[in-house]
Protein backbone atom coordinates (compact mmCIF):
# COMPACT_ATOMS: atom_id res chain seq x y z
CA UNK A 1 0.00 0.00 0.00
CA UNK A 2 2.80 2.30 -0.11
CA UNK A 3 1.50 3.96 -3.49
CA UNK A 4 -1.75 4.28 -1.93
CA UNK A 5 -0.45 6.63 1.42
CA UNK A 6 1.61 8.84 -1.38
CA UNK A 7 -1.68 9.09 -3.70
CA UNK A 8 -3.17 10.03 -0.41
CA UNK A 9 -0.86 13.20 0.90
CA UNK A 10 -1.44 14.59 -2.81
CA UNK A 11 -4.96 14.27 -2.33
CA UNK A 12 -4.67 15.95 1.27
CA UNK A 13 -2.16 18.60 -0.02
CA UNK A 14 -4.54 19.47 -2.89
CA UNK A 15 -7.53 19.83 -1.17
CA UNK A 16 -5.26 22.30 1.07
CA UNK A 17 -4.44 24.09 -2.25
CA UNK A 18 -8.28 24.14 -3.11
CA UNK A 19 -9.28 25.49 0.15
CA UNK A 20 -6.97 28.88 -0.46
CA UNK A 21 -8.04 29.10 -3.50
CA UNK A 22 -12.08 29.14 -3.22
CA UNK A 23 -10.84 31.59 -0.02
CA UNK A 24 -9.29 33.87 -2.87
CA UNK A 25 -11.73 34.18 -4.64
CA UNK A 26 -14.75 34.67 -2.63
CA UNK A 27 -11.99 37.49 -1.19
CA UNK A 28 -12.09 38.89 -4.85
CA UNK A 29 -16.17 38.29 -5.69
CA UNK A 30 -17.04 40.60 -2.57
CA UNK A 31 -13.77 43.24 -3.32
CA UNK A 32 -14.80 43.60 -6.86
CA UNK A 33 -18.46 45.04 -5.50
CA UNK A 34 -16.40 47.54 -3.66
CA UNK A 35 -14.31 48.34 -6.48
CA UNK A 36 -17.49 48.88 -9.03
CA UNK A 37 -18.98 51.40 -6.30
CA UNK A 38 -15.44 53.51 -6.22
CA UNK A 39 -15.56 53.76 -9.90
CA UNK A 40 -19.40 54.56 -9.65
CA UNK A 41 -18.78 57.18 -6.81
CA UNK A 42 -15.88 58.85 -8.84
CA UNK A 43 -17.71 59.20 -12.21
CA UNK A 44 -19.66 62.41 -11.14
CA UNK A 45 -16.61 64.15 -10.49
CA UNK A 46 -15.23 62.90 -14.17
CA UNK A 47 -18.53 64.05 -15.80
CA UNK A 48 -18.07 67.23 -14.46
CA UNK A 49 -14.41 67.98 -15.16
CA UNK A 50 -14.99 66.49 -19.01
CA UNK A 51 -17.71 69.11 -18.96
CA UNK A 52 -15.53 72.29 -17.46
CA UNK A 53 -12.66 70.77 -19.51
CA UNK A 54 -14.69 70.88 -22.97
CA UNK A 55 -15.69 74.46 -21.95
CA UNK A 56 -12.57 75.91 -21.06
CA UNK A 57 -10.69 74.54 -24.14
CA UNK A 58 -13.32 76.13 -26.20
CA UNK A 59 -13.48 79.49 -24.59
CA UNK A 60 -11.87 82.15 -26.38
CA UNK A 61 -8.94 82.58 -24.73
CA UNK A 62 -5.66 84.55 -26.48
CA UNK A 63 -3.67 81.97 -23.72
CA UNK A 64 -2.45 78.72 -25.35
CA UNK A 65 -1.75 75.67 -22.85
CA UNK A 66 0.94 73.30 -23.68
CA UNK A 67 -1.57 70.41 -23.10
CA UNK A 68 -4.17 71.66 -25.90
CA UNK A 69 -1.05 72.01 -28.35
CA UNK A 70 -0.11 69.05 -29.89
CA UNK A 71 3.49 69.33 -30.56
CA UNK A 72 4.57 68.28 -34.21
CA UNK A 73 7.94 66.46 -33.82
CA UNK A 74 7.90 63.79 -31.51
CA UNK A 75 10.90 62.95 -29.62
CA UNK A 76 9.86 61.04 -26.18
CA UNK A 77 6.98 59.83 -25.39
CA UNK A 78 5.62 58.94 -22.13
CA UNK A 79 3.63 55.93 -20.89
CA UNK A 80 1.68 56.12 -17.70
CA UNK A 81 1.22 51.98 -16.90
CA UNK A 82 -1.26 50.97 -13.94
CA UNK A 83 -1.27 47.40 -13.19
CA UNK A 84 -1.67 45.49 -9.94
CA UNK A 85 0.64 45.20 -6.72
CA UNK A 86 -0.21 41.29 -6.37
CA UNK A 87 0.00 38.54 -8.96
CA UNK A 88 -2.20 35.44 -8.98
CA UNK A 89 -4.90 37.16 -11.28
CA UNK A 90 -4.53 35.38 -14.47
CA UNK A 91 -3.20 36.72 -18.05
CA UNK A 92 -4.67 40.53 -16.32
CA UNK A 93 -0.43 42.39 -16.12
CA UNK A 94 0.93 39.91 -19.07
CA UNK A 95 -1.93 40.75 -21.54
CA UNK A 96 -1.44 44.59 -20.89
CA UNK A 97 2.22 44.20 -21.06
CA UNK A 98 2.02 42.00 -24.30
CA UNK A 99 -0.13 45.41 -25.84
CA UNK A 100 2.40 47.55 -24.57
CA UNK A 101 5.83 46.12 -25.84
CA UNK A 102 4.79 46.09 -29.12
CA UNK A 103 3.87 50.34 -29.21
CA UNK A 104 6.91 50.62 -27.63
CA UNK A 105 8.55 49.06 -29.75
CA UNK A 106 7.38 50.69 -32.84
CA UNK A 107 8.56 54.12 -30.89
CA UNK A 108 12.09 52.73 -30.27
CA UNK A 109 12.45 51.96 -33.73
CA UNK A 110 11.35 55.19 -34.55
CA UNK A 111 14.15 56.60 -32.73
CA UNK A 112 12.15 57.90 -30.32
CA UNK A 113 12.78 57.53 -26.28
CA UNK A 114 10.31 56.48 -23.97
CA UNK A 115 9.77 56.97 -20.46
CA UNK A 116 7.31 55.30 -18.27
CA UNK A 117 5.77 55.75 -15.28
CA UNK A 118 4.51 52.69 -12.88
CA UNK A 119 1.70 52.40 -11.30
CA UNK A 120 1.76 49.29 -9.12
CA UNK A 121 4.44 46.92 -8.40
CA UNK A 122 3.93 44.40 -11.66
CA UNK A 123 4.67 47.33 -13.89
CA UNK A 124 7.72 48.20 -11.73
CA UNK A 125 9.19 44.99 -12.06
CA UNK A 126 8.24 44.27 -15.38
CA UNK A 127 9.94 47.68 -16.51
CA UNK A 128 12.59 47.28 -14.58
CA UNK A 129 14.20 43.77 -16.94
CA UNK A 130 13.00 46.25 -20.05
CA UNK A 131 16.19 47.61 -21.96
CA UNK A 132 16.43 51.06 -23.33
CA UNK A 133 12.93 52.23 -21.44
CA UNK A 134 13.57 55.21 -19.10
CA UNK A 135 11.51 54.72 -15.62
CA UNK A 136 11.34 58.03 -14.23
CA UNK A 137 8.49 57.51 -11.49
CA UNK A 138 6.82 54.67 -9.55
CA UNK A 139 3.83 54.29 -7.05
CA UNK A 140 3.18 50.87 -5.33
CA UNK A 141 1.18 49.38 -2.68
CA UNK A 142 -2.36 51.57 -3.44
CA UNK A 143 -4.79 49.58 -1.65
CA UNK A 144 -7.73 48.80 -1.76
CA UNK A 145 -9.41 52.16 -1.20
CA UNK A 146 -6.67 54.32 -3.69
CA UNK A 147 -7.35 57.70 -3.23
CA UNK A 148 -5.61 60.48 -4.81
CA UNK A 149 -3.19 61.87 -3.19
CA UNK A 150 -1.06 58.71 -3.61
CA UNK A 151 -1.01 59.21 -7.69
CA UNK A 152 -0.31 63.25 -7.27
CA UNK A 153 3.34 62.83 -6.87
CA UNK A 154 3.26 60.16 -10.18
CA UNK A 155 1.27 61.94 -12.10
CA UNK A 156 3.04 65.60 -11.50
CA UNK A 157 6.65 63.81 -12.63
CA UNK A 158 4.75 63.25 -16.01
CA UNK A 159 3.36 66.19 -16.44
CA UNK A 160 6.24 68.56 -15.57
CA UNK A 161 8.10 66.34 -17.33
CA UNK A 162 5.62 67.22 -20.35
CA UNK A 163 5.31 71.09 -19.67
CA UNK A 164 9.39 71.35 -19.52
CA UNK A 165 9.81 69.75 -23.34
CA UNK A 166 10.70 66.32 -22.15
CA UNK A 167 7.57 64.76 -23.63
CA UNK A 168 6.02 65.39 -26.48
CA UNK A 169 3.09 63.17 -26.38
CA UNK A 170 1.74 61.14 -23.11
CA UNK A 171 -0.24 57.68 -23.07
CA UNK A 172 -2.40 55.94 -20.47
CA UNK A 173 -2.04 51.92 -20.44
CA UNK A 174 -4.60 50.31 -18.01
CA UNK A 175 -7.05 47.67 -17.84
CA UNK A 176 -10.46 48.75 -19.17
CA UNK A 177 -13.25 46.79 -16.84
CA UNK A 178 -15.72 46.10 -19.51
CA UNK A 179 -17.83 42.85 -17.34
CA UNK A 180 -16.29 40.34 -14.88
CA UNK A 181 -15.48 37.95 -17.34
CA UNK A 182 -13.72 40.18 -19.51
CA UNK A 183 -10.93 43.48 -19.32
CA UNK A 184 -9.38 44.86 -21.75
CA UNK A 185 -6.03 45.92 -22.35
CA UNK A 186 -6.35 49.89 -22.93
CA UNK A 187 -3.47 52.59 -24.29
CA UNK A 188 -5.23 55.48 -24.26
CA UNK A 189 -3.47 59.11 -25.47
CA UNK A 190 -3.44 61.36 -22.33
CA UNK A 191 -2.09 64.45 -23.58
CA UNK A 192 -2.07 66.71 -25.58
CA UNK A 193 -6.07 66.61 -25.46
CA UNK A 194 -6.20 67.01 -29.41
CA UNK A 195 -4.27 64.03 -30.07
CA UNK A 196 -7.06 62.24 -27.45
CA UNK A 197 -9.76 63.77 -29.33
CA UNK A 198 -8.75 62.43 -32.96
CA UNK A 199 -7.34 58.82 -31.28
CA UNK A 200 -10.98 58.82 -30.27
CA UNK A 201 -12.28 59.74 -33.72
CA UNK A 202 -10.13 57.61 -35.19
CA UNK A 203 -10.50 54.22 -33.18
CA UNK A 204 -13.69 53.31 -34.52
CA UNK A 205 -16.79 51.86 -32.40
CA UNK A 206 -15.66 53.30 -29.19
CA UNK A 207 -17.63 56.32 -29.23
CA UNK A 208 -19.20 58.26 -25.77
CA UNK A 209 -22.11 56.54 -25.48
CA UNK A 210 -20.14 53.14 -25.50
CA UNK A 211 -17.56 54.26 -22.76
CA UNK A 212 -18.91 56.17 -20.29
CA UNK A 213 -16.10 55.33 -18.24
CA UNK A 214 -13.61 57.43 -20.28
CA UNK A 215 -13.69 61.29 -19.45
CA UNK A 216 -12.65 62.29 -22.35
CA UNK A 217 -15.16 60.59 -24.70
CA UNK A 218 -17.25 63.13 -26.75
CA UNK A 219 -14.78 65.94 -25.86
CA UNK A 220 -15.05 67.66 -28.96
CA UNK A 221 -12.61 70.41 -29.45
CA UNK A 222 -13.58 72.47 -32.50
CA UNK A 223 -16.68 73.53 -30.85
CA UNK A 224 -16.72 77.23 -29.96
CA UNK A 225 -18.34 79.36 -27.82
CA UNK A 226 -19.52 82.78 -28.20
CA UNK A 227 -19.07 83.68 -24.56
CA UNK A 228 -16.13 83.43 -22.50
CA UNK A 229 -15.59 82.42 -18.53
CA UNK A 230 -14.55 84.82 -15.80
CA UNK A 231 -11.39 83.84 -14.61
CA UNK A 232 -10.02 84.74 -11.43
CA UNK A 233 -7.56 85.42 -10.85
CA UNK A 234 -6.62 84.49 -14.62
CA UNK A 235 -7.07 82.38 -17.46
CA UNK A 236 -3.41 80.95 -17.45
CA UNK A 237 -3.42 79.73 -13.94
CA UNK A 238 -7.15 78.67 -13.86
CA UNK A 239 -7.01 76.76 -16.92
CA UNK A 240 -3.24 75.32 -15.45
CA UNK A 241 -4.98 74.43 -12.76
CA UNK A 242 -8.13 72.65 -13.90
CA UNK A 243 -5.87 70.51 -16.60
CA UNK A 244 -3.94 69.14 -13.93
CA UNK A 245 -6.86 67.88 -12.31
CA UNK A 246 -8.56 66.75 -15.17
CA UNK A 247 -5.10 64.46 -15.67
CA UNK A 248 -5.40 63.42 -12.07
CA UNK A 249 -9.05 62.31 -12.76
CA UNK A 250 -8.29 60.61 -15.86
CA UNK A 251 -5.22 58.52 -14.07
CA UNK A 252 -7.24 57.89 -10.90
CA UNK A 253 -10.37 56.73 -13.19
CA UNK A 254 -7.93 54.38 -15.06
CA UNK A 255 -6.43 52.70 -11.69
CA UNK A 256 -10.29 52.37 -10.51
CA UNK A 257 -10.65 50.37 -13.48
CA UNK A 258 -7.41 48.21 -12.91
CA UNK A 259 -8.76 48.05 -9.18
CA UNK A 260 -11.52 46.21 -10.59
CA UNK A 261 -9.87 44.40 -13.57
CA UNK A 262 -8.04 42.88 -11.22
CA UNK A 263 -10.51 41.76 -8.57
CA UNK A 264 -12.12 40.29 -11.40
CA UNK A 265 -9.43 38.70 -12.90
CA UNK A 266 -8.53 37.04 -9.87
CA UNK A 267 -11.95 35.40 -8.88
CA UNK A 268 -11.77 34.28 -12.14
CA UNK A 269 -8.48 32.61 -12.23
CA UNK A 270 -9.21 31.17 -8.80
CA UNK A 271 -12.37 29.89 -9.97
CA UNK A 272 -10.52 27.67 -12.52
CA UNK A 273 -8.17 26.83 -10.04
CA UNK A 274 -10.83 25.64 -7.68
CA UNK A 275 -12.14 24.09 -10.62
CA UNK A 276 -8.94 22.20 -11.34
CA UNK A 277 -8.27 21.41 -8.02
CA UNK A 278 -11.36 19.38 -7.88
CA UNK A 279 -10.23 17.64 -11.03
CA UNK A 280 -7.52 16.34 -10.21
CA UNK A 281 -9.00 15.32 -6.66
CA UNK A 282 -11.50 13.06 -8.33
CA UNK A 283 -8.65 11.50 -10.74
CA UNK A 284 -6.17 10.73 -7.65
CA UNK A 285 -9.04 9.71 -5.52
CA UNK A 286 -10.15 7.33 -8.49
CA UNK A 287 -6.32 6.12 -8.61
CA UNK A 288 -6.05 5.70 -4.84
CA UNK A 289 -8.96 3.36 -4.70
CA UNK A 290 -7.71 1.16 -7.64
CA UNK A 291 -4.49 1.15 -5.78
CA UNK A 292 -6.21 0.19 -2.25
CA UNK A 293 -8.45 -2.24 -4.29
CA UNK A 294 -5.16 -3.66 -6.34
CA UNK A 295 -3.35 -4.31 -3.21
CA UNK A 296 -6.57 -6.08 -1.10
CA UNK A 297 -6.75 -8.37 -4.53
CA UNK A 298 -3.15 -9.51 -4.56
CA UNK A 299 -3.64 -9.64 -0.67
CA UNK A 300 -6.00 -11.90 -0.82
CA UNK A 301 -4.10 -13.70 -3.74
CA UNK A 302 -1.01 -14.06 -1.63
CA UNK A 303 -2.88 -16.04 1.14
CA UNK A 304 -5.15 -18.32 -1.27
CA UNK A 305 -1.71 -19.24 -2.98
CA UNK A 306 -0.12 -20.02 0.60
CA UNK A 307 -2.85 -21.56 1.68
CA UNK A 308 -2.87 -24.02 -1.32
CA UNK A 309 0.92 -24.45 -1.04
CA UNK A 310 -0.16 -25.85 2.60
CA UNK B 1 -38.24 82.13 -6.06
CA UNK B 2 -35.84 81.37 -8.68
CA UNK B 3 -33.11 79.10 -7.84
CA UNK B 4 -29.75 77.18 -9.43
CA UNK B 5 -28.58 73.63 -9.52
CA UNK B 6 -25.23 73.11 -7.56
CA UNK B 7 -23.07 69.98 -7.52
CA UNK B 8 -20.85 69.48 -5.33
CA UNK B 9 -18.29 66.35 -6.06
CA UNK B 10 -15.19 65.18 -5.29
CA UNK B 11 -12.80 62.37 -7.05
CA UNK B 12 -13.68 59.82 -4.78
CA UNK B 13 -17.36 60.75 -4.01
CA UNK B 14 -20.34 63.12 -5.03
CA UNK B 15 -21.02 65.26 -1.90
CA UNK B 16 -23.97 66.95 -2.62
CA UNK B 17 -26.75 67.94 -5.45
CA UNK B 18 -29.39 69.79 -5.70
CA UNK B 19 -31.39 73.51 -5.99
CA UNK B 20 -30.05 76.18 -4.52
CA UNK B 21 -31.06 79.51 -3.45
CA UNK B 22 -27.70 80.98 -3.30
CA UNK B 23 -23.81 79.50 -2.69
CA UNK B 24 -21.17 80.77 -1.02
CA UNK B 25 -17.70 79.66 -1.35
CA UNK B 26 -14.19 81.63 -0.61
CA UNK B 27 -12.98 82.24 -4.15
CA UNK B 28 -9.22 82.22 -4.44
CA UNK B 29 -9.39 85.97 -4.52
CA UNK B 30 -12.25 86.04 -1.82
CA UNK B 31 -16.01 85.34 -0.60
CA UNK B 32 -18.65 84.65 -3.60
CA UNK B 33 -22.11 84.49 -3.45
CA UNK B 34 -23.47 82.82 -6.39
CA UNK B 35 -27.00 83.58 -6.92
CA UNK B 36 -29.59 82.11 -10.29
CA UNK B 37 -27.87 83.93 -13.60
CA UNK B 38 -24.75 85.07 -12.52
CA UNK B 39 -22.00 85.54 -15.34
CA UNK B 40 -20.08 82.50 -16.31
CA UNK B 41 -17.03 82.38 -13.98
CA UNK B 42 -14.54 79.77 -13.22
CA UNK B 43 -12.12 80.50 -10.05
CA UNK B 44 -9.90 78.14 -8.05
CA UNK B 45 -11.24 77.62 -4.08
CA UNK B 46 -9.15 78.45 -1.62
CA UNK B 47 -10.01 75.33 1.84
CA UNK B 48 -12.91 77.00 3.47
CA UNK B 49 -16.40 76.08 3.96
CA UNK B 50 -19.02 76.34 1.23
CA UNK B 51 -22.37 77.04 2.30
CA UNK B 52 -25.28 76.12 0.26
CA UNK B 53 -28.68 78.31 1.26
CA UNK B 54 -31.59 75.90 0.11
CA UNK B 55 -34.74 76.70 -0.60
CA UNK B 56 -36.37 77.79 2.49
CA UNK B 57 -33.61 79.24 4.03
CA UNK B 58 -32.16 76.33 5.16
CA UNK B 59 -28.44 76.33 5.09
CA UNK B 60 -26.21 73.13 4.30
CA UNK B 61 -22.07 73.71 5.15
CA UNK B 62 -19.50 71.41 3.51
CA UNK B 63 -16.17 71.46 3.90
CA UNK B 64 -13.45 71.66 0.76
CA UNK B 65 -9.56 71.53 1.12
CA UNK B 66 -9.45 73.68 -2.39
CA UNK B 67 -10.89 72.90 -6.01
CA UNK B 68 -12.22 74.66 -8.84
CA UNK B 69 -15.49 76.20 -8.65
CA UNK B 70 -17.60 76.74 -12.05
CA UNK B 71 -20.77 78.95 -12.64
CA UNK B 72 -22.94 78.72 -15.32
CA UNK B 73 -26.52 80.87 -15.21
CA UNK B 74 -28.28 77.81 -14.01
CA UNK B 75 -25.49 75.63 -12.60
CA UNK B 76 -22.76 75.74 -9.71
CA UNK B 77 -20.19 72.97 -9.72
CA UNK B 78 -18.05 72.79 -7.11
CA UNK B 79 -14.61 70.30 -8.06
CA UNK B 80 -13.55 69.41 -4.87
CA UNK B 81 -9.98 68.52 -3.95
CA UNK B 82 -9.93 65.60 -1.44
CA UNK B 83 -6.75 65.95 -0.60
CA UNK B 84 -4.53 68.94 1.48
CA UNK B 85 -3.02 70.70 -1.34
CA UNK B 86 -0.30 73.00 -1.65
CA UNK B 87 2.61 73.23 -4.52
CA UNK B 88 5.54 72.10 -2.08
CA UNK B 89 3.32 69.18 -1.25
CA UNK B 90 2.47 68.52 -4.42
CA UNK B 91 6.45 68.59 -4.93
CA UNK B 92 7.23 66.49 -2.29
CA UNK B 93 5.19 63.83 -3.85
CA UNK B 94 6.94 64.08 -7.17
CA UNK B 95 10.42 63.93 -5.86
CA UNK B 96 9.14 60.59 -3.93
CA UNK B 97 7.65 58.99 -6.90
CA UNK B 98 10.99 59.55 -8.59
CA UNK B 99 12.90 58.19 -6.03
CA UNK B 100 10.56 55.40 -5.60
CA UNK B 101 11.88 54.68 -9.22
CA UNK B 102 15.27 55.00 -8.95
CA UNK B 103 15.11 52.89 -5.80
CA UNK B 104 13.43 50.24 -7.85
CA UNK B 105 16.19 50.25 -10.61
CA UNK B 106 18.98 50.49 -8.20
CA UNK B 107 18.08 46.95 -5.92
CA UNK B 108 17.89 44.52 -7.70
CA UNK B 109 17.38 41.43 -5.66
CA UNK B 110 14.54 39.57 -3.83
CA UNK B 111 14.98 39.95 -0.35
CA UNK B 112 15.73 43.85 -0.85
CA UNK B 113 12.73 43.73 -3.20
CA UNK B 114 11.13 42.80 0.08
CA UNK B 115 12.21 45.55 2.33
CA UNK B 116 12.09 48.12 0.32
CA UNK B 117 8.57 47.40 -0.20
CA UNK B 118 8.11 47.39 3.58
CA UNK B 119 9.45 50.49 4.02
CA UNK B 120 7.55 51.76 1.36
CA UNK B 121 4.94 50.62 3.07
CA UNK B 122 5.71 52.10 6.20
CA UNK B 123 6.58 55.56 4.55
CA UNK B 124 3.21 55.41 2.34
CA UNK B 125 1.40 55.14 5.88
CA UNK B 126 3.02 57.50 7.77
CA UNK B 127 2.47 59.86 4.72
CA UNK B 128 -1.48 58.75 5.11
CA UNK B 129 -1.39 59.48 8.58
CA UNK B 130 0.74 63.21 8.29
CA UNK B 131 -2.21 63.94 5.79
CA UNK B 132 -4.89 62.99 7.96
CA UNK B 133 -3.66 64.68 11.01
CA UNK B 134 -3.56 67.74 8.55
CA UNK B 135 -7.14 67.69 7.66
CA UNK B 136 -8.24 67.36 11.11
CA UNK B 137 -6.34 70.51 12.05
CA UNK B 138 -7.51 72.30 8.85
CA UNK B 139 -11.38 71.36 9.73
CA UNK B 140 -11.00 72.92 13.33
Amino acid sequence: MAGGREIKSKIKSTQNMRKVTRALEMVSASKIRKAQDLMKASRPYARAMRKVVAHVAHASTDFNHPFLTEREDVARVGYIVVTTDRGLCGGLNSNLFRRLLPAIREWQDKGVQVDVVAIGQKAVQFFRRIKGVNLIGSTTHLGERPKIEQLIGVIKVVLDTYSAGGLDRVYLAYNDFVNTMTQRPTIDALIPLPLVAAEMEATEGRTGAEMPNWPVAGLKLEQTHDWDYLYEPDAATVLDHVLNRYVESVVYQAVLENLASEHAARMVAMKSASDNASKVIGELTLSYNKARQAAITQEISEIVGGAAAV
Amino acid sequence: MSTIRCDIVSAEAEIFHGEAVMVVATGELGELGITPRHAPLITRLKPGHIDVVLEGGERQQFYVSGGILEVQPQVVTVLADTAARAADLDEAAAQRAKKEAEDALANRTDAEDIAQAQAKLAQALAQLQALERMRKNLKH
